[in-house]
């Protein structure tokens, strides 16, 4: 956990107060609706169907328990007893009132913790790797990175005021667990031959209404000038960028419009002046921030805990749990778990104030104070003792978090849709139900194996469904909730946006196109290994489509139901 | 007379802004103006024997093409139409640290009360406020925060290298 120093600490403090000055001068007319709007944006506060929402920043997903107990008192207290967990590793709480706000930022700063930035047309809260500074394929403790850009992006005067929001993720480890392709900017860290740090820098992925893979702009760019390149690169898109039609405002369409070739050599004319400047890091900033961070103090264990294989061996309901829900530890020993928030029944990412504070009992206990928030709307205790495991996973089940299904089916990334959101053309929270309903059989579930289903409520795309194995997107037709299915998609390395196979469904029917998809794939896998993604990709969309839609009629819009396809 | 801001005082100012019209903006034979970009290229030899003059630039004007002239003037205004189209806080930064201008930077337009801070941070050091705006509450913008992050044409070390400076 990074502990603010004074400054830090002060900061979010002053942000407080200039906050409850405009909630002050809101209320008492002074300022308009219109210019109230983006103040109100950039410290997470959302107009939602039923009232306003609350977004709090978990920067990078991390979290110690003091913040968590904090979390769970502010559900309580101005809220309905729960909050939502998202897929920008934040939390969302649905019922504050106004007026509440500047008190709920208030107790937040007491936690070293705020809203600032996670919404409006700036650059928000920085995402990275659930399993930065643990996992075994580590190349840097991506936290460092994203602290050093959460100060940098945190009240940057210049960008405050960009042409629409901006996301910038960090991945340090080889596998890629952040999603870098579809982020306004990616970083990857990679190691030169010579052991120097620096990042591959990706532009202009995203997914929203206009799904691109980003681009690759620059190879290696050595640490030192991370903040540097990252100024010219906003630079460029703040002067550049689309301001006449938001749908058009994204960093991608610039580099789209553009080409990446030119956009990369603007922003390397541009950085031409910036570089070597007063904003190139230097080694005692990033030896500053890192001893900011706390670490657990590992005990030297064996590399295999002796009693846990007897215990996999005893148990099968806690050996399936173990093979989903628990990632390798690059510290003997040790193994980070992944606390389910996809239980049947509940809506994805969802936890109680209960809940909370019980996590945070469990993290002190067996994860040294502090957890993560997966980009997945999971939990992750990231430094448990495989001699501790068993005890976490029966916890874990007591409070209903120990589904073990990470990687599978029912694991949906969903977002809050119709039912919350005034944004989304359809619900997304009981589609998903549905689905987790129908596919409860976990025999059934492990066999069909790895799959990523992401459901987004409409073209905002904060489920993730473009990069979902299946994706289901909520559409509006005259007034109807209809649902669009893809497949194909993927994140990480392999990075791909799915395809839609044909003309949307209704509600009742998800279910069943969901079923056809997955007998498809059974049917034509060559072997167990194969995921569902694999076969797709072999095969391609044709076979799915005739599951789904039958021989005759492929997804054409001429079939014998009334609907165009969307 | 309008009311602006300059190192936080509200101060009597005489610049009239030429709003951009269509062919040539007429340039009063006296008084301090400030013209469109386009009326200063068309005039600028002109003008530069009138002096008193300041130029404006709009959202979408690259600063680069006063860089000559930058020498010359007195005032740069930047035009904000709509205080959240925020081009021009890249303009100011680059008129002041890419073309060394040690004039006056005037923000002009939009200019609210909430933008004033970061406005200040990016190399504007005068500030046309909005005729509405509440001049008190304007001169409080500027102390809404104590400290910033980033190299900013106000402090050009970031943070990080004054931290290690103990300044």
């Amino acid at each position: 956990m990074y502990i603010y120093d004074e400054i830090d600490q002060r900061l979010v403090e002053e942000r407080v107060a200039q906050f409850r000055g405009q909630v002050r001068r809101y209320l008492e007319g002074k300022l308009s609706l219109e210019e109230f709007l983006p103040l109100r944006l950039q410290n997470g506060l959302y107009k939602q169907r039923h009232a306003y929402m609350l977004r709090v920043a978990i920067p990078y997903g991390l979290l110690n328990t003091r913040q968590l107990r904090k979390l769970a008192h502010i559900a309580r207290r101005y809220d309905k007893g729960y909050g939502h967990f998202s897929t920008r590793q934040n939390i969302q709480f649905n019922w504050p009132e106004l007026e509440d706000v500047p008190d709920i930022l208030a107790e937040l700063a007491t936690v070293q913790m705020h809203a600032i930035q996670t919404s409006g047309n700036c650059v928000r809260n920085v995402t990275t790797d659930q399993f930065a500074g643990v996992a075994p394929d580590e190349i840097v403790d991506s936290f460092v990175w994203c602290e050093l850009i959460r100060q940098w992006s945190t009240f940057n005067p210049e960008f405050a005021r960009l042409p629409r929001k901006f996301k910038i993720a960090v991945n340090g480890a080889k596998t890629d667990r952040a999603a870098v392709m579809v982020h306004d900017i990616g970083l990857h860290a990679v190691r030169a031959e010579d052991g120097t740090v620096g990042f591959r820098v990706i532009v202009g992925g995203g997914l929203g209404r206009t799904p691109i893979i980003g681009s690759v702009i620059r190879e290696f760019l050595p640490w030192q000038h991370l903040l540097t390149y990252l100024d010219a690169i906003l630079r460029v898109y703040n002067r550049y960028g689309r301001r006449d039609n938001k749908a058009k405002a994204r960093i991608k369409i610039l580099v789209r419009d553009r080409g990446p070739e030119n956009f990369a050599r603007e922003v390397e004319e541009e950085w031409a002046h910036l570089k070597d400047g007063p904003a190139t890091l230097i080694p005692e900033e990033i030896e500053r921030i890192e001893a900011r961070f706390t670490r657990p103090q590992y005990e030297k264990l064996p590399e295999r805990d002796p009693g846990l294989d007897a215990l996999l061996e005893r148990d099968k309901a806690f050996a399936a749990w173990y093979k989903r829900n628990v990632f390798g530890h690059k510290v003997p020993g040790y193994a980070a778990v992944t606390l389910s928030l996809k239980r049947t029944g509940v809506p994805p990412g969802d936890c109680t104030a209960e809940q909370m504070d019980a996590i945070a009992d469990m993290a002190d206990q067996y994860s040294y104070g502090e957890l993560r928030v997966t980009h997945e709307q999971n939990l992750v205790l990231a430094d448990v003792k495989q001699s501790d495991l068993y005890a976490v996973w029966q916890r874990a089940r007591e409070l209903g978090l120990a589904t073990p299904n990470i990687g599978l089916l029912t694991n949906i990334i969903c977002c809050p849709g119709g039912d919350f959101c005034s944004l989304a053309n359809a619900k997304s929270i009981p589609i998903a139900q549905a689905i987790q309903e129908r596919f409860d059989d976990l025999d059934y579930l492990y066999d069909i194996g790895e799959l990523d289903l992401n459901i987004s409520g409409c073209m905002n795309s904060c489920g993730h469904h473009h990069v979902g194995h299946i994706g289901i997107l909520g559409v509006d037709k005259q007034g109807e909730e209809w649902y669009q299915v893809s497949i194909g998609g993927s994140q990480g390395n392999d990075a791909a946006i799915g395809k839609i196979i044909g003309r949307s469904f209704a509600k009742e029917e998800v279910p069943d196109v969901i079923e056809k998809l997955i007998h498809c794939y059974l049917a034509h896998r060559e072997h167990e290994e194969e995921r569902f993604i694999d076969t797709v990709r072999r095969i391609g969309l044709e076979p799915f489509k005739e599951y789904v839609y039958g021989k005759s009629d492929q997804g054409t819009p001429a079939g014998a139901r009334q609907l165009a396809t969307a | 007379m309008e009311k602006v801001i300059k190192a936080r005082r509200l101060v009597p100012d005489n610049w009239q802004l030429l709003e951009p019209a269509e062919g040539q903006a007429e340039v009063p034979a006296e008084g301090q103006v400030i013209v469109p970009l386009a009326t200063w290229k068309a005039q600028r030899e002109r003008l530069l024997a009138r002096g008193n003059v300041g130029v404006v630039l709009e959202p979408h004007e690259d600063p680069a093409e006063l860089a000559q002239d930058l020498g010359v003037l007195p005032l740069v205004a930047v035009n904000f139409p709509n205080f959240q189209d925020g081009r021009g806080y890249s303009t100011a930064r680059l008129l002041r640290e890419r073309y060394g201008y040690k004039g006056e930077v005037r923000a002009v337009g939009d200019v609210l009360r909430d933008e004033l801070f970061y406005l200040s941070r990016v190399g504007f050091d005068a500030f046309a406020l909005r005729a509405d705006q509440d001049v008190e509450e304007c001169l409080r913008a500027f102390d809404d925060f104590s400290e910033a992050y980033q190299a900013s044409v106000e402090r050009p070390l970031p943070l990080f290298r004054r931290r290690l400076l103990g300044v």
